[in-house]
């Protein structure tokens, strides 16, 4: 057997080369499964892939579609970059972002009558102050009662989605909708401005490109950034040099609260146009792969967002062309994450072939006494 | 017939080598020593012989017989016992208990058959013991009796001791010396590593040099100076000699006034009552066993911890309230027992670790890293400090433990603080970084800084401290000047005794100075 034969090893210093390495190793191996996946269910794989991959982005339309998408999700993921560094699991972004398109859409219907250039901004700042509110849940149940945050802020997400199906069921249903779990369509007053003519593409990209160039500034010329680093890093450390743990913890959720938040109120205000129980598509959950896809580096980011971005692009198309599920969407994010933790071993570890005649629990045996 | 013999022993890590063609024996009834410095080879070694880890290549004879010993139960069932330097006892269980867990169930068939044969065993060897204490409550010295016993009562034929002493206080070595020989006369083989050459010139008869995972030498330590054995531990380029001014100091600097302080962590040591002082231009030392209320106390003074605002005082400004990062503007620069994991980031740079504390300078504009400045500093230490590394790049768990904590003290030296403390400055540090380190906390000294040096190395505390003290279970012994307290006095303190106190400072010393010559290296 070769499983006998080979044996990881623990690398002197870790390999920055694989770092790179491994999201293009993952992305790599996606798409031989997905070509594997496609032939398994009677579909040419070149074809499919190319329909999944590939066709989306043949015109100017496709391009601004992808716009359309990358903006939530770099919203959500510049946020999740500032939490992760610290290594504060936010699970959050999707209760955040959900909660930021309620709020927002909330008093955009409550203007629904008001005209004026003042609108759009007071709802998307009520939106991003909603996600804020609803990331400091997660950041008092942290800091004062010690409670994990991945677990608050699964929870969280779940109730930020029960409150936006609560609400387009019940107070905020169009009265003249026939009846569906939708709120009326908002006012043009209270919907972002399109980049070009005919698209769907909104201003939001901007805030979006503008949020990647803070927090890239942020984390690598300020004291600030520094701090969480060394947090996420080493918390002995941080407080040996008396960097402020909680305080950190609150900020860190607190601005990817309002990202999402931000993300979730564009959106709303933007392609939808409505309150509906589909706001989010899973953007707050895609937007964790993208993190860790892109390194955390910002142009990483960018670059990942618009992979996953596609994702969402070359499900649709799968569905219209190949009548396959749109559910592809989801399993092709899903091998990807668990191809890039797979390959992200071997960053601090290398595969070598076993000297022969050990015995066959040695392999364990060295990894024990090395980690 | 030899008892042990190891042959061409080889064992590779990735990126070093920690032995290298290896050979060693040991006669029946007889005290070998492994000598050498951190990081030469002899944990890894003793690994081998107690199959713990696997030699890549070589042989080992064990009673004329090859073995490939496959554990540590294989190890025991040939009768090879090891006392670890870090005990494995648990702390909630008896020492009874904890000595049935670790002997096959054949041999344990009533607990109450096993308490006797401990009382036996601990009284023939002169270690009182007893085997209804829970563990918690021994002292480290104990603690360590429980660990030989438990070898003991598996009919030992080789014994090996990992740094045995670094825990005891000069009193309970001498009653472990006395362990030790009784047992070599009864044919019991013993294998001590050890890095106190004194210790092993007392008690050893043959010793093996290691250096660099390579043998250097081996001689018989009687015959053999202090000198010549360290010189084959660390090479020809190194000094071996260092000899300071005692200072006297002016005014205290750092005030601790009837500190009690009780942590939520409920393994911590409370600390009861707690005065002292360090004055500008002088050296504090606080000799102790790890574990008696040091890391509670330092914690209290880098603001790690805090508590009433007037129990620490920075010339006379009271502190115990402030956080680190308020204490280090009032000139307080920190050395931590641990250099990676608190003192330096691992992963991060060596520019990032100096921003680390030295962010209060001006590395930083209104919240602005400045990156040519930390550049600036960060070579400012290699340079002046001879840290040997790649480069102001390189991470920090890339430097040998003692390029890395000539890095830390540099960093927090050229902060120039008011006030120095430094926990176990040279612990784990080759000999060396040791003397460069040693060198500059004198050289802060006498530009008048403050220093409190926590050390469990009595050599270095006689060799560097003006004043010196000894904590014991949370209690601080009187302090006084270095050269009137001998070191059986600084043992009884260290042990808990505070009597027969030489009276503090200039008044007259109850004890002559015997100690210098006989326990520094």
């Amino acid at each position: 057997m070769i499983f006998n034969q080979i044996a990881l090893e623990k690398r002197p210093s870790d390999s920055k080369t694989m770092a790179y390495l491994s999201p293009v190793l993952a992305i790599v191996l996606t798409l031989i499964s997905g070509g594997l996946l496609f032939a398994s269910l009677g579909q040419d794989p070149i074809h499919a892939l190319y329909t999944f991959f590939v066709a989306p982005l043949s015109d100017l339309y496709g391009w601004t579609e992808l716009g359309t998408k990358v903006a939530p999700l770099l919203l959500c993921a510049m946020g999740l970059t500032l939490c992760f560094k610290a290594k504060i699991w936010n699970i959050g972004a999707e209760g955040q972002f959900i909660l930021g398109g309620l709020g927002g859409g909330y008093i955009a219907l409550e203007l629904l009558e008001v005209e004026g250039m003042w609108v759009l901004p007071a709802v998307l700042i009520f939106g991003a102050l909603c996600g804020v509110a609803w990331a400091a849940l997660a950041a008092l149940l942290k800091t004062r009662f010690g409670a994990n945050e991945i677990l608050t802020t699964i929870m969280l997400n779940y109730i930020a989605l029960n409150w936006l199906l609560y609400g387009v069921h019940g107070p905020l249903k169009d009265p003249e909708g026939f009846n569906f779990p939708e709120s009326a369509m908002l006012s043009e007053f209270a919907t972002l401005p399109v980049v070009f003519d005919d698209y769907r593409l909104n201003i939001s990209i901007y805030f979006a490109l503008f949020a990647a160039a803070v927090i890239w500034a942020l984390m690598s010329k300020t004291m600030v950034g520094f701090q969480i680093s060394v947090m996420g890093e080493d918390k002995a450390a941080a407080r040996f040099a008396g960097f402020k743990e909680n305080r950190l913890t609150w900020f860190v959720l607190l601005m990817c609260g309002g990202l999402a938040g931000l993300a979730g109120v564009s959106e709303v205000t933007g392609p939808v146009g409505q309150l509906t129980p589909y706001i989010s598509s899973g953007y707050g959950y895609a937007a964790i792969i993208v993190v860790f896809l892109g390194r955390m580096h910002p142009v990483g980011i960018v670059m990942a967002s618009m992979l996953l971005a596609l994702t969402y692009m070359g499900g649709e198309m799968a569905q219209m062309d190949l009548s396959l599920p749109k559910s592809l969407t989801g399993l092709f994010q899903g091998m990807l994450l668990f191809y890039l933790l797979t390959c992200d071993l071997l960053i601090s570890y290398r595969i070598i072939r076993k000297a022969p005649q050990k015995n066959h629990s040695q392999s364990a045996q060295k990894l024990n006494a090395q980690a | 017939m030899k008892r042990i013999e190891l042959k061409n022993i080889t064992k590779r890590y990735p990126g070093c080598i920690a032995n290298q063609s290896v050979a060693l024996s040991v006669d029946a009834g007889e005290i070998h020593a492994l000598l050498g410095e951190n990081g030469a080879g002899k944990s890894t070694l003793m690994k081998i012989i107690y199959g713990v880890v696997k030699p890549d290549e070589g042989e080992m004879l064990w009673e004329g017989k090859a073995v490939q010993v496959q554990g540590p139960a294989h190890a025991r069932k040939l009768g090879i016992g090891m006392v670890f330097q870090h005990f494995s006892l648990f702390e909630t269980l008896t020492v009874a208990e904890n000595i049935a867990l670790s002997l096959p169930k054949s041999e344990v068939k009533s607990l109450d058959a096993l308490k006797e044969r401990i009382i036996d065993v601990s009284k023939h060897y002169g270690m009182q013991l007893d085997p209804n204490r829970y563990v918690h409550t021994l002292s480290i010295g104990e603690q360590q009796r429980v660990e030989i016993v438990r070898c003991l009562l598996q009919d030992v034929k080789l014994l090996i001791l990992d740094e045995p002493t670094s825990v005891l206080t000069p009193q309970e070595v001498e009653t472990l010396f006395k362990t030790l020989h009784q047992l070599s006369d009864e044919g019991c083989s013993i294998l001590f590593i050890s890095h106190k050459l004194d210790e092993v010139r007392a008690l050893c008869d043959n010793a093996t040099i290691l250096r660099g995972g390579k043998i250097s030498g081996d001689c018989i330590p009687k015959d053999t100076t202090t000198d010549e054995i360290a010189r084959l531990m660390v090479g020809d380029d190194t000094p071996l000699t260092e000899d300071y001014q005692k200072a006297s100091g002016g005014q205290p600097y750092l005030t601790i006034h009837r500190l009690s302080y009780k942590s939520n962590d409920p393994f911590a040591t409370p600390l009861k009552d707690i005065s002292f002082d360090v004055k500008a231009g002088e050296i504090l030392g606080i000799a102790g066993v790890a574990g008696n209320g040091q890391e509670e106390l330092l914690s209290l003074i880098s603001g790690e911890e805090t508590t009433q605002a007037a129990a620490v005082k920075f010339a006379e400004k009271a502190v115990a309230h402030l956080t680190p990062e308020k204490r280090r503007v009032l000139g307080l620069g920190f050395v931590p027992e641990e250099r990676l994991g608190r003192g330096a980031v691992p992963d991060m740079s060596l520019e990032q670790n100096a921003l680390l504390t030295g962010y209060q300078g001006d590395l930083t504009q209104k919240g602005w890293i400045n990156t040519a400045k930390v550049k600036a500093f960060t070579q400012k230490i290699i340079e002046q400090f001879n840290v040997k590394t790649a480069g102001s790049l390189a991470q920090a768990k890339s430097l040998s433990g003692g390029n890395l904590q000539k890095y830390i003290i540099g960093r927090e030296i050229l902060q120039n603080p008011k006030l120095l403390v430094c926990s176990h400055p040279t612990w784990g540090v080759d000999i060396g970084a040791a003397i460069l380190i040693r060198h500059a906390l004198i050289e802060l000294r006498d530009q008048g800084a403050a220093i409190l040096v926590v050390s469990e190395d009595i050599d270095e505390l006689y060799s560097i401290s003006d004043r010196i003290c000894a904590i014991c279970d949370g209690q601080l012994s009187p302090v006084a000047p270095t050269n009137e307290v001998s070191i059986n006095q600084l043992g009884k303190w260290m042990a808990g005794d505070f009597s027969s106190v030489p009276t503090d400072s200039n008044t007259n010393a109850a004890t002559p100075l015997t100690n210098a010559g006989g326990l520094t290296s």
